[in-house]
């Protein structure tokens, strides 16, 4: 008897997978894939653009859908932890047949999910600025590439108005983003004359939550007698200690401005902003811009959330870009079919929150307006410097040699992602 | 002892029907993915043999750790460390076989040591075009760690939650140093973006179904393996380890050569379930060394049930299951169901799901009494 | 940018130094404040630059107002006002004369935007304006802001300031500012050389930079100024070397300390009591969360209070902790007793619900905790250590509540009952002692410590979900190099690590640090493998 149990429960666990597999439902509504981590480490950035994406797709089923059907939105919880993003990207391609996926946050969560898009000719929209140094045929980069944050804060600390910097400090966390990032901006910094002696460059773990050496360190870096500034590209919670610490060493921005690309609205709401009023953050998208569009959409965004004190931030403004931009290209397209959409999607041009018109470029990157705000004592930015007009979004650095001379354009006759002569001539 | 070599297997029935069910799923499953269209109700769905084939990886990694918990009574919370290292040297074989095909299109370096400025190829990635060689380092490297860090560690006599806890400090090292892009391994992205192996292409079924059948087999294979040590008087000794060491010691065994013996197999079937593992889902990144993640192998290995090797397999894939059911149909609250299923299981099954199958078959004089005995040994307690 | 200070300063020092008595016409003031709302910075600067130079003093309430950002202008008339957020509305004033000018909301009134460039020029005319005010803490803040700016037109009122001084320090920083200034302004050897010797006493980092500055400069064509100099910088960067290796031990003690108060309650649950308690660090979340709470209470109920409410949150974190702690022995814990690798898997379950329960009740971004003002900020020793606030309270925090620990386990009768269970529970049980009971209080107790922890890192860390995960394997790791079941194994076990940590950091990075230190346990276990302070007698090998 016992023995048999055995047989059965032993069987039936290894086999009994398999009959999980289900049938496809019948496709009467469009599916929109929601791939963002609502546990683990990344949670606390990535459960917001959910929430956006819901209330994106409430409203647009408000005004009926799209191509007279009602959208579905099939959330997942890739739980931060990478292998299981590129297993839950399969799952809503090839299981729930999503027609489009908005999703990922880290960079290695896009490279995880990347050949499964690819493979399976998914649609992905991804919200967050990157290293750049990609063009996938499957996916839409609506954050900001390396040009359109980096170089332009970089420019802003070196002019006279952002205190004529003679020595920059990087300091990153250790990962792709920053590695790349830095090394743009040292070719960079050596094209406008400052030389190596003049560049310190420290990386700390994710995470990381002790600061007072590198602090200290940046402090004593700063005292050589040359006007200081701090670049940083330290990601998510180390920010906090980071600036908690900055906060009580008494590092005044006019001494020594410390501009972010990683931080946010949403990363200042942790945090009593007080004591850091001057320093910088280069992004697409303040909260504090006063526009008539920027305006209805905290509105919505704080009715849909039921939360007066919650704020919106770039990555949101990313989703609503990208959002639009899709709902536009299946119009157009008349389909939902990710190869039509995509031919649709190239040119498609939607109101920023910030003034001024959004373009999907043929490289699968946005053409954005770039705004350096200083941190308020309410948790706020103001903008202190914008660019004129947009910004082309660059997949491939001109400051690197090896990817300065790929070209990513996915129009005739080039159809290529990195490549350095068209496909067809 | 005067078992013969048909007993260690034919013994235990559990253990038979587990080989059998892998030969059914090592042949079954690739049938009726690759033989039926997907119309047919049998099909099975390309991403169901990916999934299926990461269980298998993971079942295999359990069963590793069971050889060296249950039976030698070693709890290690590092065994993520030697999976992942398996896995590197995997990835980075695949990476070689990139070629020149990456997006920089550098025949000699992968992708992101291109970008990062690398000049040439580190020493420690010459070798790894050899498939053959790569393979070596997949149960070398994983097995001379562990040789040296358990030669070390069971001769100094470190044991129970010391040694522990100095397992989980040597993955949290391991993870910090390959989280460090100076290393070369690609920091936290890791290795990813491979395109085939052996010359077949990985986005290929075919392909999937090849390593989804090699999967089955290394976990029967692991398990035969286990069930040979564990029941020869290698393996009593290392029971009588585990239950009293002390009295092991004195009756002469030199007990640190028997656990360094379980522990270096152990570590290289891991570093083994690691190199099935990456090219399935196409990634390798030192999110694998994560401490948690080592503790979450115990405790598929607990919930199974330690002691039995095919309970651990069953741990593995009914938690993996699990996180994959209702990380997709309740992705708000599927911590909790886990949570609440890893509290229940050593509440009420604490030998396992394995273990509790005798109280379901005679509630009288199984596990069931004993633990409601516990209840009411402590009401006991209480009242005096 | 320098000579625009040149001339402002100069100005103002006029108007100071000489009687202020010939004021501007009135109206012409308010015109010029009035300007300070132009459109662009560059106007803007002009504008300071133009106030400025009328030399008046009454403009510093204005310019101050700025520097902080409480300028604004109303959008009716583009009048400039000053702004003071009261609750949902802003109280206004007249910059000039300080009289009320009633309230306003959000929607009528616009910020007056400052950028870092207009920041440092406010800094520096305000410095030269307070440097004879009467309290001595602006003093102080004005040398260091004329030290920064090193203007020539600063020192008649530098003069002025030192033959007025009577804090001996300050007017050795002043004194050492005019060096500062002097070095580069005067042309004579000797003189410069005895402003070297001036500065060569003062180790701080501004002096080292200016230093450096001048040796790459003006004593370029010297070599007896450029030996001088470099002697000069050699005394300063030696002494602040020393004052570094003060600065790395400071920092060490401080980690040490943040790694003690997230250890110590562990090493009540598993050293003394042997449970593997994974959900330690959620313990250390819901103290950092209780404080959060009782902020929110203090900052709507009681603002003025709201620099104690530190101290309030302490006694409950450690309740509520405490609570949830006694809870979970009482629910799960004391079934599990003997079967210690299984307490590890049910607190490891106990740690998901929490870390869920938690993100579902206050959502998954960070909470601000705000620093009370007795915790803001640092000691700024005249050799340039910074020896900030909140880290010497954790210090401190940490010292006692270990004290107060040993204290509850030595002196008190529960303590005597903890102890008895922990050696012998079939003895205590037998002499009446409710082992039930003291297993539940002394769970309690290591998960109520751990609340107070949460206090504490809730000054220094985010306060989210995920706050405990960052700790715990941290815990772990002392609790085992000191020793399970010894609380002095601990703190000493805390201190190296911290201490070790921040000493390796500078020389190897923090990444490298780290995993430094970790192979070192690793091989220190091999040394003694029961930790720092192992537990002797047959209770051991059980």
């Amino acid at each position: 008897m016992r023995n048999k149990l055995h047989t059965i429960l032993a069987a039936g666990a290894v086999a009994g997978a398999i009959l999980f597999a289900g049938v496809a439902r019948a496709a009467d509504t469009i599916k929109v894939g929601i791939l963002h981590s609502l546990s683990g480490t990344m949670a606390i950035s990535e459960t917001t653009l959910k929430d956006v994406m819901l209330m994106l797709i409430e409203d647009q089923n408000g005004k009926g859908g799209l191509l007279g059907r009602k959208l579905e939105a099939v959330v997942v919880d890739p739980a931060s932890n990478w292998p299981l993003f590129a297993e839950k990207a399969r799952e809503l391609i090839d299981k729930e047949k999503v027609d489009v996926v908005f999703g990922c946050w880290t960079s290695v969560s896009r490279k995880s999910v990347l050949p499964v898009f690819e493979e399976l000719n998914g649609l992905l929209f991804y919200p967050v600025q990157y290293e750049g140094e990609e063009s996938s045929r499957n996916v839409f980069y609506t954050g900001a590439a390396p040009n359109q944050q980096a170089i332009p804060a970089v420019d802003y600390l070196l002019s006279e108005d952002g205190g004529g910097a003679q020595r920059i400090v990087l300091l990153g966390t250790d990962y792709v983003y920053p590695r790349t990032t830095n090394k743009i901006l040292r070719s960079y910094l050596h094209s406008k004359g400052i030389t190596d002696a003049d560049i310190m460059e420290n990386y700390t773990p994710f995470g990381h939550s002790d600061w007072q050496s590198i602090v200290a360190e940046v402090k004593s870096f700063a005292s050589a007698g040359k006007k200081t500034a701090v670049v940083s590209t330290i990601n998510g919670d180390a920010n906090v200690p980071f600036y908690k610490e900055l906060a009580n060493q008494g590092i005044k921005a006019e001494d020594i401005p410390v501009v972010a690309f990683s931080v946010g609205e949403e990363e200042l709401a942790g945090l009593d902003t007080a004591p850091l009023v001057g320093h910088l953050a280069a992004w697409n998208y303040f909260m504090s811009v006063d526009t008539p569009e920027n305006e209805a959409f905290i509105e919505a965004w704080k009715a849909f959330i039921k939360d007066e004190n919650r704020v919106t931030n770039d990555p949101m403004e990313a989703h609503y870009i990208g959002f639009k931009m899709w709902a536009q290209a299946v119009l157009q397209a008349g389909s939902t079919d990710v190869d039509a959409v995509r031919q649709a999607m190239y040119g498609q041009t939607v109101a920023n929150l910030t003034g001024g018109t959004a373009v999907m470029n043929t490289n699968h990157h946005l053409s954005k307006p770039v705004l350096i705000g200083e941190i308020q004592d309410d948790g706020q930015f103001e903008t202190v410097w914008e660019t004129d007009g947009v910004v082309v979004g660059d997949a491939w650095s001109d400051f690197i040699p090896e990817s300065a001379k790929l070209t990513a354009d996915w129009t005739y006759p080039w159809v290529c992602g990195n490549c350095e002569a068209p496909k067809y001539d | 002892m005067t078992h013969g070599k048909s007993h260690f297997l034919l013994g235990d029935r559990g253990g038979l029907v587990l080989l059998a069910s892998l030969a059914v799923l090592a042949v079954g499953v690739p049938a009726l993915n690759l033989g039926l269209g997907p119309e047919s109700a049998l099909h099975v769905p390309d991403y169901m043999v990916g999934l299926l084939g990461k269980y298998l990886c993971f079942a295999l990694l359990a069963l590793a750790l069971d050889l060296v918990w249950g039976y030698a009574g070693i709890l290690s919370l590092g065994h993520g460390a030697f999976f992942a290292l398996g896995g590197y040297a995997m990835g980075m074989h695949l990476m070689r076989e990139i070629g020149d095909r990456g997006v920089y299109g550098n025949p000699d370096l992968p992708d992101f040591m291109v970008f990062l400025n690398w000049q040439e190829l580190p020493w420690y990635w010459h070798g790894f075009d050899n498939f053959g060689f790569a393979m070596l380092m997949v149960v070398l490297v994983p097995g001379v760690l562990a040789f040296v860090f358990g030669w070390f560690a069971f001769r100094s006599r470190v044991t129970g939650v010391y040694l522990s806890i100095i397992t989980q400090a040597m993955t949290f090292a391991l993870m910090l140093a390959f989280f460090r892009n100076d290393m070369g391994f690609g920091g936290n992205n890791g290795l990813t973006d491979f395109k085939d192996i052996l010359g077949h292409d990985l986005q290929d079924p075919a392909t999937r179904a090849v390593l989804f059948s090699l999967s089955a087999a290394a976990v029967g294979a692991a398990f035969v393996i286990g069930r040979f040590i564990t029941a020869s008087r290698l393996g009593r000794v290392l029971v009588a380890i585990r239950d009293a060491e002390g009295r092991a010691r004195f009756l002469g065994y030199r007990v640190e050569y028997y656990k360094l013996f379980a522990w270096t197999v152990s570590a290289m079937m891991a570093g083994v379930a690691g190199a099935l593992y990456v090219p399935q889902v196409g990634i390798i990144n030192p999110g694998e060394f994560a401490p948690p993640g080592s503790i979450e192998i115990v405790i598929w290995v607990a919930v199974g049930g330690r002691g039995t090797l095919y309970g651990a397999v069953l741990g593995a894939v009914l938690v993996n299951y699990a996180k994959t059911y209702f990380t997709g149909a309740l992705p708000e609250l599927w911590l909790f169901m886990l949570g609440g299923l890893f509290i229940a299981t050593t509440l009420f099954l604490p030998k396992g799901i394995v273990g509790a199958l005798p109280m379901m078959t005679d509630p009288e004089r199984g596990q069931w009494r004993k633990a409601l005995a516990v209840f009411r040994n402590v009401g006991k307690r209480k009242a005096s | 940018m320098k000579a625009i200070l040149t001339l402002l300063v100069a100005a103002l020092v006029c108007a100071l130094v000489a009687a202020p008595g010939a004021h501007a016409a009135e109206p012409d003031l308010t015109e010029l404040i009035d300007g300070l709302a132009a459109k662009s910075f560059k106007q803007k600067t002009a504008a300071v630059e133009r106030l400025a130079a009328t030399g008046d003093p009454r403009a510093v309430p204005a310019l101050t107002a700025m520097l902080e950002g409480r300028l604004y202008t109303l959008r009716t008339d583009g009048r400039v006002v000053v702004a003071e957020k009261s609750g949902g509305v802003f109280v206004l004033a007249a910059p000039l004369t300080g009289e009320s000018l009633g309230q306003a909301v959000k929607k009528e009134i616009k910020k007056v935007r400052v950028n870092n460039r207009l920041r440092g020029l406010l800094r520096g005319v305000l410095g030269g304006l307070t440097l004879l005010s009467p309290d001595m803490d602006t003093r102080r803040a004005a040398v260091d802001s004329v030290l920064k700016a090193r203007d020539e037109s600063m020192l008649p009122v530098l003069e002025k300031a030192i033959s007025a001084e009577r804090d001996a320090d300050l007017r050795g920083r002043m004194e050492m500012a005019r060096a500062a200034i002097r070095l580069f302004s005067r042309q004579d050897p000797d003189a410069r050389r005895t402003d070297l010797e001036i500065l060569s006493g003062h180790p701080v980092p501004e002096v080292r930079s200016l230093l450096a500055e001048f040796l790459a400069g003006p004593a370029r064509d010297d070599p007896a100024l450029v030996e001088a100099g470099e002697e000069a910088l050699d005394r300063v960067e030696r002494s602040l070397e020393m004052w570094e290796m003060v600065g790395h031990l400071y920092r060490g003690l401080s980690l040490g300390s943040v790694l003690l108060l997230a250890a110590v309650g562990l090493a009540i649950t598993f050293g003394v009591m042997g449970v593997i308690n994974m959900a330690h660090g959620e313990m250390v979340m819901l103290g950092a969360y209780t404080t959060f709470m009782v902020q929110e209470v203090f900052r709507s109920s009681f603002p003025g209070a709201f620099d104690y409410s530190i101290l309030v949150a302490v006694p409950l974190a450690f309740l509520v902790a405490g609570a949830v702690g006694v809870a979970i022995e009482r629910g799960v814990i004391r079934f599990l007793y003997g079967r210690p690798l299984e307490t590890l898997l049910a607190t490891w379950g106990i740690s998901l619900i929490l870390q869920q329960t938690v993100r579902a009740i206050f959502g998954p971004t960070n909470r601000e905790v705000g620093a009370p003002s007795w915790m803001s900020g640092a000691i700024e020793t005249s050799t340039g250590l910074v020896l900030t606030y909140n880290r010497l309270w954790i210090i401190l925090f940490s010292l006692a509540v270990v004290g107060l620990i040993a204290l509850v386990i030595k002196k008190t009768a529960f303590g005597l009952q903890m102890r008895s269970v922990t050696q012998n529970r079939t003895m205590a049980a037998s002499m009446g002692i409710r082992a039930g009971w003291v297993d539940a209080m002394t769970f309690g107790l290591g998960s109520g410590v751990a609340g107070m922890a949460g206090v504490a890192l809730s000054q220094i860390d985010n306060v989210s979900p995920n706050l405990g995960q960052s700790y715990i394997i941290d815990s772990f790791m002392v609790v085992v190099f000191g020793g399970v079941g010894n609380l002095w194994g601990t703190v000493v076990g805390a201190f190296s690590l911290g201490i070790a940590n921040k000493f390796l950091e500078p020389l190897s990075g923090a990444v490298l640090g780290k995993i430094l230190v970790l192979v070192a346990i690793i091989l220190f276990i091999q040394k003694r493998p029961r930790g720092l302070f192992a537990l002797k007698g047959r209770a051991v090998e059980t």
